[in-house]
């Protein structure tokens, strides 16, 4: 049982990296590869500051922070410099390699004997119970903040670009900065799963973003899925459907683990599960057709 | 209210598939004014309009617009002044957006899309009231994806969109061609309509040469890139259906 609980707080603390994957991929269409450098980056960032002894908490606006800059560069290669996004993803990954490894010093961090978000606040005596509390409220927290931020006017213009450029440009909108702004916002939401995510392994880790984007992007389909089948419209249900796609994906992983399958595989597993989720309904649609 | 100066376009300098679009246009529009471009495939109509509106920046010659130069500026900063509906249905509408969310971002072309949430009771009934003049039924669907209408919707409620906010050129290219001929009407007479309302200057490129006829105080025919044919208010009204239709033979 605990098992399935570790997956499904796994499951929420990389929602909000499957919430920046929602911007880039469904909103402005750019497959970005740079997720998994900014997911690292959160994590690293969080690593060394905790094992100074920082407080958790201090440190959230900086780990954002350096998510933001992270996808902000991307959006700057591939606007500016007109290089394919997919390139621009690939080149800020590869960069952000060495300067995770620099910020961490080492290729994996131990952090258990430090205080954390979720050691700092205890409202359950049961430590389970206590992590969820904390990062269900970050998460709600989060799903309030960003859907507020897509249905404003700003938020508006932001997925109308991904819609039809030419409309938005003709409605006064600079289509580069709001792409730029857009992964920004999407690499500090990444950042922050980093950050989650160190904390509640207890360590960091410089391999730790290998293959993140993959398992947003599998988030973000099963929650499209849903919003197809229910044709729902309002933003934060949008969300809702997402983080739960996070949280299916994750117990999909248990389970396969539970099965006696050897976690060497589990990367494997990812890609095949997103693949299947992929290419099933377009497989199905054709032999219905 | 626009004045063009030996304005040229030329795509793909020095290389084999170079064309000239737009060749030593000079044309003065005034304000008030309802203006029909009529000229065959790839004669530049659609070029001289992406060059007023800034979607192409010309190889030479000078953009005024209201006075001020703007030849060099980029789309989104000619916005205020300027509204636009396109060829394509498709280009103008979000189409994840609902209804009334393209709207609220239409009423902002002028402004800045701050962070503030704008879409409110008030707003909605304004823009039923608005949508409710098509008489397409559409005002009752203000939450449906824009993507869920066809293309006459969108294209009438794109036209619709462009007065939203202040505005002093629209620029419709070909705003019927994916029509059906009664939707056509409607949009024709709309545009019409909201031309005389907010005392707009109009530009219309249509091969529909009933259209050429009926609307618009001028008319001009772009052949090569060049004006071939300009026609103000007192020749237009001379200007029979069948002599615009031998221009094209
Ligand atoms: N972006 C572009 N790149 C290269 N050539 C272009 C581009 N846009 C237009 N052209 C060329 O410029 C010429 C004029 O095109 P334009 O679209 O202005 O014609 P049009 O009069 O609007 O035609 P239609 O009635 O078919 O819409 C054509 O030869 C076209 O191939
Ligand atoms: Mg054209």
């Amino acid at each position: 049982m605990d098992f399935y609980l570790s997956a499904i707080l796994q499951g929420l603390c990389l929602s909000a990296m499957a919430f920046g994957i929602f911007i880039s991929m469904k909103i402005f269409n750019i497959p970005d590869i740079s997720t998994d450098g900014a997911y690292t980056l959160g994590g690293v960032i969080s690593g060394f500051f905790i094992s100074q002894s920082y407080n958790g908490f201090a440190i959230v606006g900086l780990v954002m922070v350096g998510g933001a800059l992270a996808g902000a560069a991307t959006g700057f290669i591939h606007t500016k410099l007109k290089v394919n996004a997919l390139l621009a993803g690939i080149l800020v990954m590869t960069a952000l390699y060495s300067i995770n490894l620099s910020i961490l010093g080492q290729s994996n961090l131990p952090l258990l004997n430090f205080p954390t978000l979720f050691t700092v606040i205890n409202v359950f005596q049961n430590p389970t119970q206590n992590t969820f509390l904390i990062v269900a409220t970050i998460i709600l927290v989060l799903l309030i903040i960003v859907s507020y931020v897509l249905k404003s006017d700003f938020g508006l213009a932001m997925r109308a670009t991904g819609n039809s450029q030419t409309m938005v440009r003709a409605l006064g909108v600079n289509t580069d900065n709001m792409k730029i702004i857009g992964l920004a916002i999407a690499n500090a939401l990444t950042a922050l799963s980093g950050y989650l995510m160190t904390q509640l392994q207890g360590f960091a880790d410089i391999n730790m973003g290998i293959g993140i984007v993959i398992v947003g992007l599998g988030s973000v389909i099963m929650g499209e899925t849903l919003i197809n089948y229910f044709a729902i419209t309002s933003v934060a249900k949008m969300l809702l459907t997402v983080i739960l796609g996070a949280i299916v994906f994750q117990l999909v992983l248990a389970f396969a683990l539970s099965l006696g399958i050897n976690p060497n595989l589990l990367k494997l597993i990812t890609a095949a599960f997103v693949l299947l989720i992929v290419g099933l309904p377009r497989f199905i649609f054709k032999k219905a057709e | 209210m626009i004045d063009l100066q030996n304005l040229n376009k030329i795509f793909s300098i020095g290389k084999a598939n170079r064309t000239t679009a737009v060749q030593d246009v000079s044309l003065t529009i005034n304000h008030n004014d309802f203006v029909v471009i009529v000229g065959a495939n790839g004669s530049g109509k659609s070029t001289l309009l992406n060059l007023i509106s800034g979607n192409v920046l010309p190889s030479s010659g000078k953009i005024f617009i209201a006075g001020k130069e703007v030849s060099r500026l980029p789309e989104y900063k000619r916005s205020p002044a300027i509204a636009r509906v396109f060829q394509n249905p498709f280009s103008g509408t979000a189409a994840d957006l609902s209804i009334i969310d393209n709207f609220r971002l239409a009423a902002l072309r002028t402004q800045n899309k701050t962070l503030k949430i704008g879409v409110n009771q008030n707003f909605k009934n304004k823009i039923a009231q608005q949508i409710a003049q098509l008489g397409m039924g559409l005002e009752d669907k203000l939450e449906q994806a824009m993507g869920s209408l066809s293309g006459g919707q969108r294209q009438a409620l794109t036209l619709l969109m462009a007065v939203m906010d202040d505005l002093k050129i629209l620029l419709l290219d070909e705003p019927t061609a994916a029509l059906d001929p009664r939707s056509a009407d409607k949009v024709m007479q709309l545009a019409q309509q909201l031309t005389q309302q907010y005392q707009l200057c109009t530009i219309l490129i249509t091969h529909n040469l009933k259209d050429a006829f009926t609307y618009g105080n001028r008319i001009i025919q772009m052949a090569e890139g060049e004006i071939s044919k300009d026609l103000d208010a007192t020749s237009k009204t001379k200007l029979t259906q069948n002599e615009i239709f031998s221009w094209f033979s």
